[in-house]
């Protein structure tokens, strides 16, 4: 059976390079990078050359380079590092209706802690305007964290103008990149923020290493104390070959940049033209600001998780935001926060394109998937949904 | 995730449509929690002799409504409204546990769509 990983934003494969480069640390190379013989050494060099790489990924020195074991720790390390190094300026906090649960758990559990969270609301493109930013500014914001890049809708925010807000202000500036770093251009002068956070695995490098960036002089709590790794800043023996990992990853994702988006852009285009000649599917998100690699959409009066299931069986792999699908059996909060009916974001589904997709692939989705919309439409109550008043109007909300 | 069964009925479902003429019909669930299922019974002589089903939702709720709609032929009435969600359930091989609940929609369609024959049977009697 043919076979089309569509699911980049869920994860990457290593690209072999990358496992090539970390090999020998988990072999030969297996030393503790605080100790001083020259096993030890090595590693801590080794960590050292990694960070220079991350660094230069996004346009940063090296120092202000935090390894961790995710994009999650990181961005749990962002919100309630800089939440608790800076109560006694203010206890409120902004953060978006767009972020991943790793930015909106943390805010919730900071407000049992004492703490004020506004959450901004997004336009139907799930873009986060300026203005909405502005107005929920108070005199006790002391952090606004808004996403890079959003991995179910693909959108990008308006960041610079969102931290030049925040900077005008006074107020410290975090930005969730896992899934636009080492995908778009990222650069945090450019982009104007304070912290951002990153996730190796989103550019093909090893699952289980993550990275935030502090702009220098920032202060923050740790979230893990212990020994001196990190700058003391976040303890714990590093896990060598993942940082290698990131940061041979991170030198690709720079050396190939160009070349990579244009690639799945070209994927994407295809094929957001060819399911939109489906009749009542829609695009969300943004239809020009988003990822190179990203088209979603929702699927009128189907379900998400039977899409993705028959798709499956097709050796096609997605990702969908409806409610059978997620293990809370809620719909995803971001197409509701962008104003989508639950019942139209039921049909959500995701394809998500990476360098090893081929043009035979965007094909072969463009062949498959007109048919399984059919066939779910042939199941569903709602077919002929204009017909049935009552489901009619349920659907459409 | 799901049972070998689940899958066959998921990608094969039995009786999928509407009865014109349907002596009963049931619709359960509601389109925001995820699953919808309208089922349709024809009946003879206290009898099932057709059920077909139409329904919006995962892959669980697509096999119970297939399955149930297989259950229920040549049942009489009575002993159609014994049909439990356990039974269903059961008869697929199971179903993960987050999915008994919102998902397992088809004994409840049944129960509406007998119901509605009883109810239209009532009706036509002097």
């Amino acid at each position: 059976m043919r076979k089309a990983y569509l699911d980049h934003v869920a994860t990457n494969p290593l690209n072999p390079e990358v496992f090539e480069a970390m090999l020998p640390y988990f072999k030969e190379e297996f030393g503790n990078p605080l100790s001083i013989y020259d096993l030890g050494t090595r590693a801590k060099t080794a960590i050292e050359d990694a960070r220079q790489k991350v660094a230069s990924l996004i346009n940063a020195r090296p120092n202000g380079i935090i390894f961790t074991s995710s994009g999650a720790e990181a961005n749990n390390f962002a919100l309630r590092g800089i939440a608790l190094a800076n109560q006694e300026k203010g206890k409120h906090l902004i953060v978006s209706k767009m972020e991943h649960h790793s930015i909106l758990n943390p805010a919730r559990s900071l407000e049992r802690m004492g703490f004020a969270v506004t959450y901004l609301p997004p336009d139907k493109y799930g873009i986060i305007e300026p203005d909405v930013l502005r107005k929920a500014i108070t005199k006790e914001t002391i952090l606004i964290s808004v996403m890079h890049a959003n991995g179910e809708v693909g959108t990008i925010e308006p960041i610079k103008e969102l931290s030049a807000i925040a900077r005008e202000r006074g107020i410290l500036f975090h930005t969730d990149a896992v899934v636009s770093a080492g995908n778009i251009p990222v650069d945090v002068k450019q982009l104007g923020v304070d912290l951002l956070t990153l996730s190796a695995h989103q550019f093909y490098g090893p699952k289980g290493a993550g990275a935030l960036y502090i702009r220098e002089g920032i202060r923050i709590m740790p979230l893990i104390y212990g020994g001196i790794q990190e700058g003391g800043r976040r303890a714990g023996t590093e896990n060598v070959p993942a940082i290698v990992g990131m940061g041979r990853a991170a030198e690709i994702a720079k050396r190939d940049m160009d070349k990579r988006y244009a690639h799945v852009k070209l994927l994407r285009d295809k094929l957001i033209s060819g399911i939109m000649q489906t009749e009542n599917v829609y695009l969300t998100g943004h239809p020009e600001k988003r990822l190179p690699g990203h088209a979603s959409f929702c699927i009128e009066f189907i379900e998400g998780e039977s899409m993705l299931l028959m798709l499956a069986m097709q050796g096609i792999d997605v990702a969908s935001g409806s409610a059978c699908t997620s293990k809370a059996l809620k719909a995803s909060p971001v197409l509701l926060a962008m104003g989508i009916p639950a019942s139209l974001a039921q049909g959500s589904i995701v394809f998500t394109f990476g360098e090893g997709n081929t043009d035979e692939d965007a094909d072969y989705v463009l062949q498959v998937f007109p048919q399984v919309v059919k066939r779910l439409r042939e199941i569903s109550p709602y077919s002929q949904g204009l017909g049935d008043k009552e489901a009619g109007k349920c659907i459409r909300n | 995730m799901y049972s070998e069964l689940v899958m066959e009925h998921f990608t094969n479902p039995r009786n999928v449509g509407e009865i014109a003429d349907a002596d009963g019909v049931g619709t359960e669930g509601n389109p925001v929690c995820g699953d919808v299922m309208k089922l349709s019974i024809k009946v003879e002589d206290g009898r099932i002799v057709d059920a077909k089903f139409k329904t919006f939702g995962c892959g669980a709720a697509i096999a119970v409504s297939s399955m149930v709609t297989e259950m229920v032929k040549g049942k009489t009435v009575d002993e159609a409204l014994e049909i439990s969600k356990e039974a269903v359930a059961e008869a697929l091989g199971g179903l993960p546990p987050q999915k008994m609940h919102c998902s397992n929609l088809g004994a409840d369609a049944l129960r509406k769509a007998i119901e509605d024959y009883k109810q239209k049977k009532a009706g036509q009697t002097p």
